[in-house]
């Protein structure tokens, strides 16, 4: 059995068909990462004889029934280490199933592995991993793409049929573009993120990583749902995301944001995706231009709340119930500054200072709460603009995969690398990254992605418009 | 806004972070940076804009008062550095 081009929905056909058993699939797994990860580094860890015995027992009549799923390391599965890429965490191992395993799990998933990703999902690169390095599996010499990098080069390298991720501003579209794979984030409220490690609470969204809209669909079909767990997540029917998937995009309405195409931004990328819009155009959708006029300051707006968000949930690494301790501290002022100072990477203690700053005394009113005014502002611009389209079109990325080091040296360089997705995180709306091509940089083919964004809680209209683009391009 | 100024010390303290003096040289100027650039919201016109916290329209959930299954005292003190006698341990906080 070869991984290569092998889909969860391929894979499924010849489980029913008897032709593939679980464990069959979980060894040829085995086999793909032992040819491809020494050289991609998307896996922090695995365990493949867990993974064998649960392969055993799985009912193959469920829709993912013998489906090996890898696992970003900041979403927890009982007995397994949950690093979150950082040193303060290491050795510690979760105490239970995030809700998104369970689902998992009962649908007949193998939760098996655990990806690589920039510590406590800050960045946009996967460089600020403190445990490895994770390449681009096109060119060794880039970057995957970040927050969930490992999550994106496994199943870009066929080292996975399918692996979770989690979107705070991009950390799952934007990776998913640069590695060349399909990339969902769902709606502020569609998944659970009871057993995720926070980050910034009121954007995090855990979604999943396939090779195909089609396969996205069903591990969606999976993991939604209210949980009683996440007092954040929408009590909502989930409706069937498979059924109407082939409708195509005949008679809808597709809205092109002129500030989604900027100076400076890669025109290779403009190219394949002004294409990709030619396309829609062909199957019978309506092609408007419309405005977010907002749009530029979302960059800045996220990194007021994300860091705020950031500054508060990250207080609760202080070496006391888990994770790593300083080693002897004369007091207990020592033993935090210590414990934190050494357990922290230098991004995560970028943000939580700068987060601290616009909460504390004095600037709350002149940066938090501006913020959250700016917030509102594009959440309308989005609202104004499905009052007018079904759904919008845009790059994932403004360039293609960049050089390992390149942007190191200067956080907000890092930071606008995200500026295309950070927007749908702070309107809650869900959006999508599927590949559209190739750019052509110094003689290596990088991918590109086309970013598709629905109001909230119309996953099944965006699946459906990823899908129809799919299938014209594979036709 | 007059622009303010981020002293890295003096927060990091507040967040109990122990930084290294090279680390301070090196996180200044970045915070800086990232500071004049997130200053461009004073350009918009938020007069009368109610704030966004959260993108979902859910406020006061709240659950069922009845008891449920938690940790039992092993399991919540199986990741802790340092335990003894189903407690964490920490360094003496009351001199004397």
């Amino acid at each position: 059995m070869n991984l290569e081009g092998l889909t969860i929905t391929k894979a499924r056909r010849l489980i029913q068909a008897g032709e593939l058993s679980p464990v069959q699939l979980v060894d040829a797994v085995q086999a793909a990462i032992e040819r491809t990860d020494p050289a991609v580094g998307g896996y922090l860890s695995r365990d493949y004889e867990r993974a064998r015995a649960l392969a055993e027992k799985t009912d193959v009549t469920l829709p993912l029934g013998g489906i090996p799923v890898a696992i970003k390391d900041v979403i927890s599965v009982e007995g397994e280490s949950c690093t979150c890429a950082s040193q303060i965490l290491q050795g510690y191992v979760a105490p239970y199933d995030a809700t998104v395993i369970t689902k998992l799990r009962a649908a007949g998933a193998i939760p098996f592995g655990r990806t690589n990703m920039d510590e406590f999902a800050m960045g946009s690169s996967t460089e600020n991993s403190s445990l490895r390095i994770t390449r681009n599996p096109r060119d060794p010499e880039r970057i995957p793409g970040g927050s969930s990098g490992g999550s994106a080069a496994v199943v870009a390298a066929d080292e996975a049929l399918a692996s979770l991720g989690s979107d705070t501003g991009g950390s799952i579209r934007q990776p998913a573009a640069l590695c060349g794979c399909v990339g969902l984030k769902p709606s502020y409220g569609r998944v659970s993120r009871y057993g995720l490690v926070a980050f910034a609470s009121s954007l995090d969204q855990i979604g999943p990583f396939t090779h195909t809209v089609e396969d996205a669909a069903l591990v969606l079909q999976a993991i939604a749902g209210h949980d009683p767990l996440d007092s954040t997540s929408l009590d909502l029917p989930v409706p069937d995301y498979s059924a109407p998937l082939n409708d195509g995009v005949k008679g809808l309405k597709l809205g092109v944001p002129k500030e989604y195409f900027v100076e400076g931004m890669d025109p290779q990328v403009e190219a394949r995706v002004r294409a990709a819009i030619e396309v829609y155009r062909g199957l019978g959708a309506e092609i408007v231009e419309v405005s977010l006029p907002h749009t530029k300051y979302a960059v800045a707006d996220y990194y007021i709340i994300a860091t705020a968000e950031a500054s508060a949930n990250l207080a609760r690494f202080d070496g006391v119930r888990y994770g790593q301790r300083a080693s002897a501290p004369r007091d207990l002022a020592d033993h935090y500054g210590r414990t934190r100072g050494e357990g922290f990477g230098k991004e995560v203690k970028r943000r939580i200072i700068l987060g601290t700053y616009v909460l504390s005394s004095g600037y709350y009113d002149a940066f938090y709460l501006r913020a959250q005014k700016v917030r509102t502002l594009i959440r309308r611009d989005f609202e104004e603009a499905f009052r007018k389209v079904d759904g919008l079109l845009s790059p994932t990325s403004p360039v293609a995969a960049f050089k390992i080091g390149e942007r190191m040296a200067d956080p907000l360089q890092m930071y606008l690398a995200d500026i295309f997705t950070i927007a749908a995180n702070l309107a809650g709306i869900c959006g999508i990254s599927v590949p559209c091509g190739d750019a052509e940089v110094d003689g290596k083919k990088l991918p590109v992605g086309l970013q598709i964004m629905a109001p909230a809680f119309e996953e099944a209209r965006l699946l459906r418009i990823a899908r129809a683009y799919e299938t014209a391009c594979s036709a | 806004m007059s622009a303010p100024h981020l002293d890295v010390r003096y927060i990091a303290n507040l967040v109990r972070l122990r930084l290294t003096e090279e680390e301070i040289t090196e996180l200044q100027p970045q915070l800086d940076h990232v500071l004049s650039y997130i200053e461009q919201l004073d350009e918009v016109n938020v007069e009368g804009i109610e704030p966004t916290a959260h993108a979902s329209a859910v406020y006061n959930v709240f659950r069922a008062d009845v008891p449920r299954n938690g940790f039992t005292q092993e399991q919540a003190t199986a990741n802790a550095p340092h335990s003894g006698n189903g407690l964490f341990l920490v360094p003496k906080v009351v001199e004397g």
